[in-house]
């Protein structure tokens, strides 16, 4: 009853209320989709149409030909939460096979003798990630890429399940364990560098990235000064070049030193 | 008529006691960011306590307020016991529960996603859970605001509806209305990503839902606290309300133009056209209509009450006011507050002085200033005065409570002023730590010390507050009048029709919506290229 004489033309309120609403949201609308996408003098447009669907926020497709290929091969890793997820016993076993031609440089243990990174006991989605990169060329390494060409995708698997099983072990020359620095635990706010634990573990471990204790610190330093030169460039989103680049020598040398004198004991399992 | 007196006090004592715990979390986060401390060597700390902080002062703590005093107004207001009570306690568990399902992943540091959710950033599910169940014990409180209503009306039918009960289910529709934008970026997007059933999400689209919310809750708080200017403080002060017409305009604007307006909280993303971008502009500048008669009737009908007081002069009757009366302080603080913030607020709304601030400490010095100073100070005072009715007890000391209000006044303005300042310096907001060593954030130690001060003040004064309540509950019982609001200066004898209900007012908000999202939403929805891989937090997967 009440809302028939309430929605009506001839309610005065309703139809004041319903027309000054209607008259702002038309005004403000002219002057948003019309009078403002004209006053910006790098913008021109080909009528009126064509500014209302940019102020509207559509996307404009420019008829500027191919977008220009990325300078360097980038990763085509992709794991999702199911790639590695429990591996049987004959892939960790055909892995331990494969494994044979790494010992050279990655030691019969998984602990290199070499200044090579130890990979007994690494998160499978590194060495996932990293034999995939190698591969593809994403990353390139004079002793590497050959070894990593003739892999299939289940060979990788493999491999990966082999060094995540291997148990963690100390490093060939164990050195005195050395206090954390201020780039280690805080990073450098504002230049944009995290701690280094938030995403190789202490703080958090986020996928793909590998665990650093005990690690060759010559092997840690040569990687940060190739994130930072740009010669490795495998990091899907950039991070460890942005970081890396942001890092003074001092501050490379200190974080290598740190990590390598780490015993395994250390590393905080996040997964 | 307070019938259901136990039902309305704990809600209260639920929202006071876990403001309480969210201000000592607050407290702490200002003092570890400040030149104070050292830096957190884990910043997981510092958001998982900023998770719980906004959480409570967001989610549950005003949700609780606005659903204890409507339930304290429907009684008392349309003169009728409530309907629905056995309702009012499955929403008031619903919120409890909610409550604590969600700040238990919190805790355990599973949900350190921040009470704005920020995907694709995912916590554990339970969190997003628990919010949806304070949402949905509320949605309880709205339904029932307006069966009571209905039942009044049948009874009373043509009678103006009482201004407070008129204003109060208005804030229940806002909010009804505005938590739809969360509730569908928590159930179509959040939560299935968070249970594992998506791994990538549109974090474009979930933050434009987000911000569907995210304005108009503000004016949800906001409602309570304006409907005790209304009609507590005219009638603490011994005075009457200058017009019961301007009220009602008032809030029926707040229901029309405070939703379609969220987007300017999206100025720097580039998934919204500007076009959208000028107009929610325009319409957030529209928000100050009802805010300025709000300040013009309340200051009219002070004057009234200073002139019936004996107050002469030009501005010689601001001395005759009841000063030591804390309704009074506690008004004239908010408006301040609310004065400074206001201001801000225009500052946030334009589109080109925002880019100066946008995301920066100036915006958490606006929306403290906002809720936590003239939102909040008026809880204490529906507390205040609310309080000697439903516990049948006198509070203990005028002076404590005026103490308090000094202290909470004090402390918020020594809290934001320099959150302010630093923010027009340029120091970002939601760090975990600042090196204040470096030249470019040198000049922000100081004011962050100063604020951090203002923090400590803001503690002690919560913390004065819940001994005053509790103290009040340990004092012998005496026989209190049946609690009443403000009269008009002009009684209501007959209101028309559109100004007695919430129909038309709604058909235009949710108009408004439609005009102001519907395209956005849609365009961004259609699209297929525009979700990225969700990022869980605490966990490898």
């Amino acid at each position: 009853m009440s809302t028939r004489e309430l929605f009506t033309f001839r309610n005065p309120h309703f139809t004041v209320s319903v027309a000054v609403t209607v008259g702002l949201l038309l005004v403000t609308a002219l002057v948003g989709f019309i009078v403002l996408p004209f006053a910006q003098r790098h913008e021109t447009f080909a009528g009126v149409w064509d500014a209302i669907c940019s102020a509207a926020g559509n996307p404009r497709v420019t008829q500027q030909g191919e977008a220009a290929p990325p300078p360097a091969k980038t990763s085509e890793a992709v794991l999702t939460s199911t790639t590695l997820a429990h591996p049987s016993q004959q892939s960790i076993g055909r892995g331990a096979t494969l494994a044979q031609r790494c010992a050279i440089c990655h030691g019969p243990t998984g602990i290199s003798r070499a200044d090579s990174p130890n990979l007994a006991g690494q998160y499978a989605s590194v060495i996932y990630k990293q034999l995939l990169d190698f591969r593809s060329g994403a990353r390139t390494n004079a002793v590497m890429s050959p070894f990593a060409t003739n892999l299939s995708d289940q060979d990788i698997a493999d491999l990966a399940a082999y060094y995540a099983y291997l148990p963690r072990l100390p490093a060939y020359h164990p050195e005195v364990q050395l206090p954390p620095t201020r780039i280690v635990v805080y990073g450098a706010p504002l230049r944009g560098i995290a701690p280094c634990g938030a995403c190789h573990g202490s703080l958090d471990n986020k996928t793909g990235s590998p665990w650093l204790e005990g690690q060759s610190a010559a092997y840690i330093k040569a990687q940060l000064q190739a994130f930072a030169s740009g010669q490795r460039h495998n990091d899907i989103s950039e991070q460890m070049r942005n970081i890396a680049r942001a890092m003074t020598p001092d501050e490379i040398e200190e974080a290598a030193n740190y990590y390598a004198s780490q015993p395994p004991e250390a590393i905080q399992r996040a997964d | 008529m307070l019938a259901n007196r136990k039902l309305i006090l704990a809600h209260f004592w639920l929202a006071f006691v876990v403001f309480g715990l969210a201000l000592v979390l607050g407290a702490w986060q200002m003092f570890i960011r400040s030149p104070l401390h050292t830096w957190l060597s884990n910043p997981e700390w510092y958001y998982r306590s900023l998770t719980a902080h906004g959480t409570v002062m967001g989610y549950v703590f005003p949700t609780l307020v606005a659903m204890g005093f409507g339930y304290a107004i429907s009684e008392s207001a349309l003169d009728q016991r409530l309907v629905g009570v056995r309702w009012a306690w499955v929403g008031f568990s619903l919120v409890v529960l909610g409550a604590v399902m969600a700040m238990v992943p919190v805790s355990l540091g599973w949900a350190s996603v921040l009470y704005t959710f920020y995907p694709p950033l995912i916590g554990s599910p339970f969190y997003y859970i628990g919010v949806v169940l304070v949402v949905v014990g509320s949605w309880i409180w709205v339904a029932l605001m307006s069966v009571n209503l209905y039942v009044w009306k049948q009874a009373h039918p043509g009678e103006p509806v009482p201004l407070a009960m008129f204003a109060n289910v208005a804030g229940s529709y806002l909010w009804a209305w505005t938590a739809v934008g969360a509730a569908l970026e928590l159930l179509l997007q959040i939560i299935p990503v968070a249970l594992g059933l998506k791994s990538t999400i549109d974090a474009g689209l979930a933050r434009v839902f987000f911000s569907w919310t995210l304005h108009a809750i503000v004016y949800f708080w906001l409602i309570p606290s304006y409907i005790a200017y209304y009609t507590i403080l005219p009638r603490a002060i011994g005075g009457k309300l200058y017009s019961d017409t301007m009220a009602r305009i008032a809030f029926i604007l707040f229901l029309v133009v405070a939703m379609p307006i969220g987007i300017h909280h999206t100025f720097a993303d580039p998934q919204v056209g500007a076009g959208f971008k000028f107009v929610h502009s325009a319409f957030t500048a529209l928000v100050a209509v009802p805010t300025l008669l709000t300040v013009f009737t309340i200051c009219a009908s002070v004057e009234i009450a200073a002139r019936l007081r004996g107050g002469h002069g030009l501005f010689g009757w601001i001395a005759a006011l009841p000063w030591q009366n804390p309704i009074m302080l506690a008004g004239t603080f908010s408006f301040i507050m609310l004065g400074f913030g206001g201001a801000g607020g225009l500052i946030n709304m334009s589109y080109q002085l925002d880019s100066a601030i946008h995301n920066t400490q100036w915006i958490t010095g606006h929306f403290h200033l906002i809720f936590g100073g003239a939102i909040v100070i008026m809880y204490f005072a529906i507390a205040y005065d609310l309080w000697p009715h439903l516990t049948g007890r006198e509070l203990p000391s005028l002076r404590l409570m005026r103490t308090q209000l000094w202290l909470w006044f004090i402390g918020m303005i020594v809290t934001t002023f320099p959150w302010h300042w630093v923010g027009i310096l340029g120091m970002p907001r939601r760090m975990a730590y600042y090196d204040y060593t470096s030249p470019a954030l040198a000049a922000d130690a100081v004011p962050v010390e100063v604020s951090t001060l203002g923090a400590a003040i803001l503690l002690i004064s919560g913390l004065l507050f819940l001994f005053i309540l509790a103290r009040a509950q340990a004092e012998p019982a005496t026989d209190v009048p049946p609690y009443r609001f403000s009269e008009a200066v002009h009684p209501p004898a007959s209101v028309p029709l559109a100004l007695n209900s919430h129909g038309l007012w709604i058909a235009l908000m949710i108009g408004l919506t439609i005009a102001n999202y519907g395209y956005p939403i849609a365009v961004l929805t259609a699209r297929s290229d525009s979700s990225v891989p969700a990022v869980y937090v605490g966990a490898q997967r």
